[in-house]
């Protein structure tokens, strides 16, 4: 019985295994037989075993408990058994398990083996898992084979050598002369190992780039024998003698030329030989090619070198292989900072990758277009991103409207345009662009002051086609309410002129405040447009005073804190109304800065710097005390203060203690009304996840009966990352005898009590 | 250097694996999951390149099994498809006609094979046939099961 069908025959089992529970079954039982296996003595199905083992693992089931038999068969002197275990050591040990370390020893011994087989398996091994201090250890071991053996062991050891130098840098010194000397090899495999050795030993060490840079001639000799050579079939790929290791060549000559007149001169001649010479029908030679072109660009080649490898890129562009178009335009990247205007001259194809079927490729466009935006090619380019962004892919939507906008930002033509480009952004991918574009496209618009007009009818356009994009909307809604009069005037310079009553315009804002498309920070936009609009048209006042106080018992507690706060202003302040909103632009950014803005006007207009001030916090100036004075009559929402849950007579609370950008301090307070004591009150809560939470200890667990007491919970919450704030709160508490539980989920949070 | 190659089929599940870097068990999970993932969703004649974390991942589909590797920065992507394509050269003039089936039911020759061609994450024999002569004389070093017991244990 050939005792590898018995493998074979296992995992024809598990294949044939219907569901996963039943491939799961029969491992389990595989894997206890072949624990009980390598319990028992030696009977000639060890290997096999293993071999099974290292089956089952990489189906994804543990197999830790193979890791001792590993070593033991490693240490067999059975070929078979060394084969396995070896291949088990490179697939269930690595350096962090402590039982590699008990394979050093018999590595070292098959280091030494008679047979080179046995030597490679050693080799192997230690060059896929070996730990820096077996690697300390062998190092001695691996320079020897390195001098001293035929190419079979060569070529490992030098891999083998290379790992080590990875390891631990400092043996990098141990292997210098071995490997300088392995460049006389004439064996392909030996070649390519020293040549890959060599790279290693001088990207980690500038004293021996300094020494090899004198192998410089004798690589290029290496080089140009295997670009001049004739057929050879062992080497040969799609007409390209040894890809494999002209590649590497090139890559150890483009390390060697770095910063070094001397080496690159040396290599010049070969680097526009093989430019020149290289078929790159075949994927093999563009390989070579490719390198070569990388190559030219970072060692110090003379200009025409350099434009010989730029064109080559260029050719690449036009290939109709996708891969080679990706290869070039990663590369053109490269160079685009050192080579500008090399790279511009190909402006044209790279932005007809723009258009391409594939994701890999149309990225790869996109960035190189960026980059290669300037104040000459601003207009044309940005028609062609403009018109990327339309069909682009959604994973590069954000990353293109934040793009455009750096460019539109550095090399806009003129504010028109900008205002344009950014609208037109708006319009096509409004919901990918970064939060900071409602209040910079604000300001963008405030300070072209030419402008207004022209932008208050394209925005006034732009809303009444289409209010479902919310930084779009805000922005529309902010520039009516702020320049709603050259709306009505109806005549405009830049563009057509339109007639638009003051019942359109009121139209527009009522259907963004009642679509229920509108977030509520678009909602709150829109209110404070239609307040606005109260000073600047004389016909309709009262349809202004009449939306405001329907949204006075608004559901979302900030609009109506908004709307019963401009119905005072109606009632009480008349007078203010004007000269707090003649005075001049508030930010968007919160709520409450609008109220200091409409309402501690001093009739001096705002200066519109005012629009990047983050608010401070409660009373930082003196409007707001004077807020205080102004709102102190107001009792109709209890400032601050909101009921969440209200249910069996009992009540539960938020009131907002304070507020900063990252987080705030929240107090749960609960109250009972009913006749009996609540008891066994507890409250848990749930954030989103990026919010840390950590709530206090109540002050108790007992609410009092009839209102004569309440318990309190402060709640502490951390939001680094600025995500909306939402909390779900579970309240539970028994109420004569019967255990109550409820969620209440909370959007909302007032404002920070004064 | 190349950090690892996967195999995979079209249901995703795992052919083979060779990691020449050290990363934990559930790492390794994790990567190979995404692998599957992004390699699989890919449009058929799509490019055969992409970009995952820091690190370049070039994929070629032959027949039903998809080879992928994870590469460093400064490997040569294009010359890595032509890795790719000699290793599955290399099964198919061992096997004869390779196809999954022949991998999943001799996977240690096909680790036996990879083990002659890469190493330490880089090409260790550019001869088309080094690798296979390799395979034959290392094969009549495989004892037969009378060698086998005759042989002391250790």
């Amino acid at each position: 019985m050939s005792p590898s069908v018995r493998l074979q025959e296992m995992i024809r089992v598990i294949r044939g295994a219907r569901t996963q529970g039943e491939e799961r079954g029969v491992i389990q039982r595989e894997c206890a037989a072949i624990r009980a296996q390598f319990r028992q003595a030696d009977n000639g199905t060890r290997s096999h075993n293993l071999a099974k083992l290292l089956y089952v693992h990489m189906l994804g089931y543990p197999a830790h408990f193979g890791q001792m038999e590993c070593v033991r068969l490693i240490a067999s002197p059975r070929y078979n058994e060394k084969r396995v275990g070896y291949l088990g050591a490179m697939m269930l040990l690595d350096e962090k398990q402590d039982a590699s370390l008990l394979i050093t020893n018999s590595i070292k011994n098959d280091l030494s083996h008679n047979s080179q087989y046995v030597q490679s398996l050693a080799l192997c091994t230690l060059a896929c898992m070996g730990s820096a201090e077996m690697c300390r250890d062998l190092a001695p071991e691996i320079d020897r084979l390195l001098r001293a053996s035929n190419s079979y062991i060569k070529k490992k050891a030098a891999l083998c050598a290379v790992h080590i130098v990875r390891k631990v840098p400092d043996l990098g010194e141990l292997f210098t002369p071995a490997a300088r000397s392995l460049l006389c090899e004439k064996n392909h495999g030996v070649l390519h190992g020293a040549v890959v050795l060599i790279t290693e030993l001088c990207e980690r060490n500038p004293d021996t780039l300094e020494q090899f840079r004198k192998v410089v001639p004798e690589l290029v000799q290496i080089m140009k024998g295997l670009v001049m050579s004739g057929y050879s079939p062992e080497h040969n790929v799609a007409g390209i003698s040894d890809p494999f290791l002209q590649v590497r060549i090139l890559r150890l000559l483009r390390i060697l030329g770095r910063n070094n007149d001397t080496a690159s001169d040396a290599m010049n001649d070969l680097l526009a030989q093989v430019a020149t010479n290289t078929d790159s029908s075949k994927t093999a030679g563009s390989a070579v090619l490719y390198e070569t072109v990388l190559t030219v660009m970072d060692i110090k080649s003379e200009s025409g070198l350099r434009v010989l490898a730029v064109n080559i890129l260029g050719r690449f562009l036009l290939n109709n292989d996708r891969n080679i178009r990706y290869i070039s335009m990663t590369s053109l990247q490269k160079i685009v900072q050192t080579d500008h205007n090399a790279v511009q001259r190909h402006r044209g194809t790279i932005v007809d990758c723009l258009k391409d079927q594939d994701a890999s490729v149309k990225r790869r466009a996109l960035e190189l277009s960026l980059a290669l935006v300037s104040a000459v090619n601003i207009r044309s380019l940005m028609k062609e991103l403009l018109l990327f962004l339309s069909s682009c892919p959604p994973e590069l939507r954000a990353h293109t409207t934040s793009g455009i906008f750096n460019a539109a930002e550095r090399y806009a033509p003129s504010q028109r345009w900008h205002i344009d480009t950014i609208l037109h952004v708006l319009t096509t991918a409004g919901g990918d662009v970064r939060d900071e574009t409602v209040p910079n496209l604000i300001q963008l618009i405030t300070t072209a002051t030419e402008l207004h007009c022209y932008t208050v009818h394209k925005l006034y356009r732009a809303l009444i086609t289409d209010i479902s994009v919310q930084s779009l909307v805000q922005v529309a809604c902010w520039c009516i309410g702020e320049y709603g009069d050259l709306l009505l005037r109806g005549e405009c310079e830049e563009t057509e002129p339109v007639q638009v009553t003051e019942d359109d315009v009121l139209d527009a804002l009522e259907t963004v405040l009642q679509s229920h498309m509108s977030s509520p920070a678009t909602r709150g936009f829109a209110l404070t447009a239609t307040m606005k609009l109260s000073t600047r048209i004389t016909h309709n006042v009262d349809r202004i005073r009449s939306i405001v106080s329907i949204y006075g018992s608004c559901i979302d507690v900030e609009l109506q804190q908004r709307a019963v706060e401009y119905n005072a202003l109606f009632k009480k302040y008349d007078h203010m109304r004007y000269r707090g909103s003649v005075c001049g632009a508030p930010s968007p950014s919160l709520e409450v800065c609008d109220l200091l803005d409409l309402l501690g006007g001093s009739g001096e207009p705002v200066p519109s710097s005012g629009l990047s001030h983050t608010v401070p916090g409660p009373a930082t100036s003196t409007s707001g005390g004077d807020l205080l004075d102004l709102l102190g009559g107001l009792d109709a929402v209890e400032r601050g203060s909101v009921k969440v849950y209200e249910k069996n007579g009992v009540t539960l609370k938020l009131q907002t203690d304070s507020q900063t950008d990252t987080g705030m301090t929240i107090t749960l307070t609960a109250t009972n009304s009913t006749d009996g004591d609540i008891t066994s009150l507890t409250l848990q809560a749930a954030v989103p996840k990026s919010v840390q939470l950590q709530m206090k200890a109540p002050s108790g667990d007992v609410i009092p009966a009839r209102g004569l007491g309440l318990v309190t919970q402060t709640v502490l919450l951390n939001n680094p990352n600025k995500v909306s704030l939402k909390m779900r709160v579970r309240v539970c508490y028994s109420s004569q005898g019967a255990v109550c539980q409820d969620t209440v989920q909370i959007d909302s949070f007032p404002s920070p009590a004064w | 250097m190349m950090r690892f190659l996967l195999l995979f089929s079209r249901q995703g599940k795992l052919r083979l694996q060779k990691w020449f870097i050290t990363v934990t068990e559930r790492e390794k999970k994790k990567m190979i999951r995404d692998m599957t993932l992004m390699v699989l969703a890919r449009p058929p004649r799509s490019c055969n390149f992409l970009h995952w974390r820091d690190l370049k991942i070039v994929y070629k589909r032959y027949a039903s099994l998809y080879f992928c590797c994870g590469l460093e920065e400064h490997d040569n992507e294009l010359l890595t498809l032509e890795i790719l394509h000699r290793y599955v050269e290399l099964l198919d003039k061992y096997f004869g006609n390779v196809c999954e089936l022949d991998i999943i039911f001799n996977f240690e020759k096909a680790y036996f094979i990879l083990d002659e061609f890469l190493m330490g994450g880089e090409i260790l024999e550019t001869s088309k046939t080094a690798v296979g002569t390799a395979m034959e004389e290392a094969a009549t070093l495989q004892e037969t099961m009378e060698e086998y017991m005759s042989k002391p244990t250790f």
